[in-house]
Parts: structure tokens; C-alpha cells; sequence
């Protein structure tokens, strides 16, 4: 693949023509918030936090989800970036029931931890408060409404690497539930195996094992990376 | 869009010389468990080094009914949830230097706003029709204060110029605030020190 030279930060760097401009921050060593994204799976650009500034453009852009081009003037951490970042975490706190104290996954919760690392402190806008249900059909698992960030990562891995496509999303702007089938419940879906690929890479609270109680539930992703190096390279590693 | 939450009021001087030198702290408890208080008395020995450079002029461990005037430092554990909380924290606003949200409670609500989804009414229902007793309605009796409609963090309803995250906050992030404010410095958190919950 040929390579591409670009400014990241001022300085100098190269990528691989092709690599999304995330990959190649990550592989720079640049902290990049990020919760849509999740490496094994598709990006889709939809919670923002990556986003950075390009020279010569006033809109911002997802990096997760823009190409390294050729010539390109990246900044990553400006203070209108952190601002924003700020402001995207705060509205998602505003916009369901993000009750960290006694969410089954404080602690270990992806949100949690990017709120206190992009230094929000205190939520400036009013709380919607919604009255959310929860979903406890499933012999195995929980889906809570009131900690999803529509993240999808449950949608693209249950239709990615799962193949049963039992997620999706309804609705539009605050109003989006994420669905299990035709909108019925999650222990009634015929499609659903049963594996929890989409509880392991839920970002928070919202997917989790049945029975857990607060701050006890903790996620793995690793299995992701060993399903596709198998399938990739058909390298199985049992050790 | 940038503001300085994290900062005091850039025109209070936290270290203003009271008359016997010393800061002058008060130690409120609104709509909360008491868990914050518990956790700041976990700082222990330290409490003696807090004394040696701040009296506690109001607390709900010092029995006082007034909210006195000229208090350098406040700090305030738990979300508006009441009518006297509304009182309250106006009435320490004019009289502190420097307002601190102290816990998730008042930071965020927290778990006193998880009734925030019920109606007033049916969560007195709730608690009073359903069990032993009667209703307190707060309203009529000038006994119990009425519930507001929706409980609401500190900031929603005074400025507020510092927040002390954690449910409890661990005696690590108090030690590190109350230093900070004794010092007339800003409180500012490490990442890990900044977690909520």
C-alpha cells in the first residue's frame, strides 16, 4: 500500500494510504477518546469523541471514520476539541439514567472513564430523566435502557461476527431504542444464540450478565480480536 | 464554551484572614445519605491538621441552627430535594466565599433523583399510603418540608465553584480538595480522582 505523509500535531508522520486517520493516531500513540468504536468491528462515526480538527476545513471529522490522505494538517487536542468532547459526554449523562453509584458496571464503565478523563466534572445541562424499561426476558442476560448510549456496538457485532443480526435500532434522535428482533423481548427472539458478544463489548451498563449486582460486572473484548485472527488468518490460538 | 467549573470564583480570596486567622468551614447535609460526612470524618488524624487552619462554623456534627455569615468555605453533601434545601443553599450562596458540591449527590443528583421519574404524589403514596402512618404533605404543616417536583444537583440552583465527585468521595479526594481550598489554590483532580459513582 502506498504511503501517505501528513501532519499530526505539527509534526511530520506517515500512514498507509487507505488506514482510517484512528488506526494511525493509535498507532502514533495519540490518546484518542473513543466509545462507538471498538477495534474488530465496523465504524460507523456516531458518538463523535474522536473527532479532530483539519486544516483548511471549518467542520470537524470523526477520525474513526476518515481516511489518511496525502498532505493532510491534523490537530487532535485542541481546546475547541476538548470542549466538545466535554459537551458530547455530558449530554449523553443528561439524556438517560447514568446513575454510576449503583450501575452494575460502575467502576469498569467505558463512559464513567472517558467523562472523568476528558474532566467532566458536573453536567451542565438539565437531566431528561426518561422513563426507560428494562428488558430482563433473557435467560442469560439484562438489557437496561436507562445506561445505553446507542453505541450499537451490540447491532454490529451481533451482525458482524455473530452473523444473527438480533440488535438493531428504532427511532429517531433521543427517542432511539435499541431493539432486540421486531421490537419484542429478548427472550422471545428465535435469532438470538445465546453467545453474549454483544454484553462483552457494551461499553456500559446497558448489556449485562444476568444476576450481577453493582460494580460487579466487567467486560472482555479479547475474544474479538482471536475470532478474527482465526477466521483472517485461520491462526487459532488454544493456548 | 469555556468555562472553569473546576476554578473558584476568580473574585473570592479563599484565604482571606478572619479575625483569628483561621478559615472559617461549614459542612452541609441536604438530600443526602450522610455517607460524604462519614467519609470526611474518615480523614482522621488529618482532621487535626484541618483544625489547626479552619474552624467549622456550621455542620451537622456541630448542632448549630443557623447558617452563619462570612464562611470562606462551604462544602455540601446531597441534591436539592426540598423546599428548605431551595432556602438553605441560597442563604449559604450569600454568605460563602466559595460554594463546593461535595459527592454525587449534590453533583449529580445521584441516587436522590432516582425518584425523579415519579410523580410527588405517588411517591408519597408510595412510601406513606401503602405503609404505616399518614401522609406528611409539608404543604399546610410548616413540619415537613414539601418535595420539589424534581430533586436537582447543587449547580442547577446556586453557582457552585468546585465539585468533589464519588459516592462517598474517598478521604484521598476530600484531603485533596480541602487542601487545595485551604491553600487558595483551584481544586483540581487527577483523571482517576475525578470518577463519579
Amino acid at each position: 500500500m502506498p504511503v501517505v505523509t501528513l501532519t499530526v500535531n505539527d509534526e511530520l508522520v506517515s500512514g498507509q494510504s487507505g488506514q482510517s486517520l484512528l488506526s494511525l493516531l493509535k498507532e502514533l500513540g495519540i490518546e484518542m477518546p473513543t466509545l462507538c468504536h471498538l477495534e474488530g468491528l465496523s465504524d460507523r462515526g456516531g458518538c463523535r469523541l474522536c473527532m479532530v480538527e483539519l486544516q483548511g476545513s471549518k467542520r470537524l471529522f470523526a477520525a474513526c471514520v476518515t481516511p489518511v490522505q496525502e498532505g493532510m494538517v491534523v490537530y487532535t487536542h485542541t481546546e475547541r476539541l476538548n470542549n466538545y468532547r466535554r459537551m458530547i459526554l455530558e449530554l449523553l449523562f443528561a439524556e438517560r439514567n447514568h446513575v454510576c453509584a449503583v450501575c452494575v458496571q460502575n467502576g469498569h464503565c467505558e463512559l464513567q472513564t472517558q467523562a472523568a478523563k476528558n474532566g467532566m466534572d458536573s453536567v451542565r445541562y438539565d437531566y431528561l430523566v426518561p422513563d426507560l424499561p428494562m428488558d430482563a426476558s433473557h435467560e442469560r442476560y439484562v438489557l437496561d435502557h436507562n445506561r445505553c448510549i446507542l453505541c450499537t456496538r451490540c447491532v454490529r457485532v451481533c451482525d458482524e461476527i455473530e452473523g444473527a443480526h438480533v440488535w438493531d435500532l428504532m427511532g429517531r434522535g433521543v427517542n432511539s431504542r435499541v431493539i432486540a428482533g421486531l421490537n419484542q423481548p429478548w427472550g422471545d427472539s428465535d435469532s438470538c444464540t445465546k453467545c453474549g458478544k454483544c454484553v462483552q463489548v457494551c461499553p456500559t451498563g446497558a448489556l449485562t450478565l444476568r444476576g450481577s449486582t453493582v460494580a460487579e460486572m466487567e467486560k472482555q473484548h479479547d475474544f474479538l480480536k482471536w475470532i478474527l485472527t482465526g477466521r483472517e488468518k485461520k491462526q487459532w490460538d488454544y493456548s | 464554551m469555556a468555562r472553569k467549573q473546576t476554578n473558584p470564583r476568580e473574585d473570592a480570596a479563599p484565604a482571606a484572614p478572619p479575625s483569628n486567622g483561621k478559615i472559617r468551614l461549614a459542612t452541609v447535609w441536604m438530600g443526602g445519605c450522610s455517607g460524604c460526612h462519614m467519609s470526611f470524618l474518615d480523614l482522621d488524624e488529618k482532621l487535626l491538621d484541618l483544625f489547626a487552619q479552619a474552624d467549622l462554623v456550621y455542620s451537622p456534627i456541630a448542632d448549630l441552627k443557623e447558617f452563619p455569615e462570612n464562611v470562606d468555605v462551604t462544602l455540601v453533601e446531597g441534591a436539592i430535594a426540598n423546599v428548605d434545601h431551595v432556602k438553605l443553599a441560597k442563604e449559604i450562596r450569600e454568605r460563602s466565599k466559595i460554594v463546593v458540591s461535595f459527592g454525587d449527590c449534590a453533583v449529580t443528583g445521584n441516587v436522590t433523583s432516582l425518584r425523579n421519574r415519579l410523580q410527588v404524589d405517588d411517591l408519597l403514596t408510595k412510601v406513606y399510603h401503602e405503609g404505616p402512618g399518614s401522609v406528611p404533605h409539608g404543604d399546610d404543616d410548616d413540619i415537613m418540608p414539601a418535595l420539589l417536583p424534581r430533586v436537582i444537583p447543587l449547580h442547577q440552583l446556586i453557582k457552585v465553584d468546585a465539585f468533589i465527585p464519588g459516592c462517598p468521595p474517598d478521604t484521598d479526594r476530600i484531603w485533596t480538595a480541602v487542601s487545595a481550598l485551604l491553600a487558595g489554590q483551584p481544586v483540581e483532580f487527577e483523571p482517576e480522582m475525578r470518577l463519579f459513582g
